[in-house]
């Protein structure tokens, strides 16, 4: 990943940060500079709580460029508790184990590295939620 | 506003073209659309490509192929919208003719793909998706799809064996059909016991990979005048978009795209979806046919799949489908598809499509999607008789 994209999308990546309308009240993730819904300019950048479920969930066996060494990986488009639909790797979960409806919450997880001199890429995953006790 | 007439078609074989390259691909299907019109007078050439930057390392494809089809100095562009190109270069050339500005426009969809291993066109054909949303967290196209059809798959209560009929359809009828990359037949069996690619999709559910150009001469009134075998006229072709990342979806089992351009055109061409003879559907994978079928309003939402195992489909049916093949056996070289589904629509409606013809066919239907849906072209052309 090229460094300036990193930077413009770390927030993103690391905190789960998305946008609020302050017209409609519409959350969306990723962030937008105009509301998705009502088309206002007045966003407000909201971290995410992270938990959600899955909407759907496939396995990669060829990635893009620098996926090909993690494949096969299991990916999934997460309806996050706040509405939006996230599209990220599961991670820790049994691939048979894994169904739509399943609950799972946010992580931050090495996604990639870009050779020796590259950048190491970290970013949002999702897994079964961990239960206390 | 000038009504425009399709007068010529062209088409390489689709295939592994080792020994031709993206020019001389482009060019052969710009001659042949230019003999079978009977005609060297072209005012304008819209080129549609998906990949040729990133797998071919050129762009500027409108003076590429001009100078190499023997159209040196004419008006030359190439258009984008990813696997949508090609629908999207004819909508470029229609409205040139449409305006009045062009007398006589030249469509080429040209794609070479074979010439790099598959790890690149992988992540070629993913520049279609949401380069920092999607790609970047690791999905691929194929993923894209399996997302899609996963989901498909709990809320309308199917097996992924129900979308068989689709498959067996496209290569019963790609054997008929010279140009087409898979001339053999598929059973109902074989495609429930193939491997997975991105479960729940299959080998078997995917296009192939592959190389191929085609071509359409569009023409004013006037120019088509002695031209051109059987002309056909451009009844309709509208563009719809959506979201370019499928998670940014309301309802991702929608093609909204579709829905928007096939609503624009039916109301363009005054019809309703009864009224098309045949479709050429975009089934890139099986599940993007069952979602288009309800999009264009041939089936109700979530009996898409249904509607495949009906007989509906057949080249005897109520709507024949993928009937030289589609992109599932004749192969889908992205940017030229679009082009490949109208010419052979043209064929349909010329009375030229051999043992697949369709019987009294008078109104054709195309339907181009680039991505996971965010562009979607519909074009409806009629016979001329």
């Amino acid at each position: 990943m090229e460094v300036p994209r990193h930077w413009r999308t770390q927030s993103a990546r690391y905190a789960l940060e998305g946008t609020v309308c302050q017209r409609c009240g519409e959350t969306s993730f990723p962030p937008r500079d105009l509301c998705s819904r009502c088309g206002s300019g007045e966003v407000i950048a909201k971290r995410l709580s992270g938990r959600g479920e899955i909407y759907s969930y496939s396995t990669v066996f060829q990635g893009p460029n620098g996926f090909a060494e993690y494949a096969p990986y299991l990916v999934a488009l997460v309806r996050l508790a706040e509405g939006p639909l996230v599209a990220a790797q599961l991670t820790d979960v049994d691939p048979d184990a894994v169904q739509i409806g399943m609950p799972v919450e946010m992580v931050t997880r090495r996604l990639r590295e870009d050779g020796p001199k590259g950048i190491v890429v970290y970013g949002y995953k999702f897994r079964p939620p961990l239960v206390a006790g | 506003m000038s009504e425009v007439f399709a007068v010529g078609i062209g088409q390489t074989e689709v295939g592994e073209h080792w020994d031709r390259s993206l020019r001389q691909l482009g060019a052969a299907a710009a001659r042949a659309a230019l003999a079978d019109a009977g005609t060297d007078r072209v005012d304008a050439l819209y080129v549609g490509n998906m990949l040729a930057g990133d797998l071919s390392g050129q762009h500027h494809l409108g003076p590429l192929i001009a100078e190499h089809a023997g159209l040196l100095g004419i008006e030359a562009v190439a258009v984008e919208a990813a696997c949508g190109s090609g629908g999207a270069a004819f909508r470029t050339a229609f409205l040139a003719v449409a305006s009045g500005h062009v007398e006589a426009a030249l469509v080429v969809g040209v794609e070479k793909m074979t010439d790099r291993p598959g790890k690149e066109v992988t992540q070629g054909l993913v520049t279609a998706a949401d380069a920092d949303f999607e790609s970047q967290i690791g999905l691929s196209f194929v993923a894209i799809n399996a997302l899609l059809m996963r989901r498909y798959l709990l809320e309308h209560r199917v097996s992924r064996d129900d979308f068989a009929p689709f498959i067996v359809n496209a290569h019963a009828n790609a054997v008929h059909n010279p140009m087409a990359m898979y001339r053999f037949a598929v059973s109902a069996a074989e495609f429930s016991r193939q491997a997975m690619v991105a479960d729940p999709i299959s080998v078997l559910d995917s296009s192939p990979v592959c190389d191929g150009a085609a071509a359409v001469l569009l023409c004013s009134r006037d120019r088509a005048r002695g031209l051109g075998r059987n002309a056909a006229r451009v009844r309709a072709c509208t563009v719809g978009t959506d979201t370019i990342a499928l998670h940014d979806r309301r309802d991702p089992l929608e093609l909204a795209a579709a829905v928007r351009s096939s609503r624009r055109a039916y109301e363009l061409a005054g019809i309703q979806p009864r009224d098309i003879d045949l479709f050429e559907a975009h089934d890139a994978f099986s599940i993007m046919t069952a979602l288009s079928l309800e999009a264009a309003g041939f089936a109700e939402r979530g009996r898409g799949v249904a509607f495949g195992a009906s007989g509906a489909i057949a080249i005897d049916g109520d709507l024949p489908l993928s009937t030289m093949g589609g992109l599932k056996a004749r192969g889908h070289p992205v940017g030229a598809t679009g082009v490949y589904q109208i010419a052979e629509v043209l064929l349909q409606l010329r009375g030229e499509a051999g043992q697949n013809q369709v019987k009294n066919a008078t109104l054709g239907m195309a339907q181009n999607i680039g991505g996971s849906g965010a562009t979607v072209v519909t074009t409806v052309l009629e016979a001329v008789r």
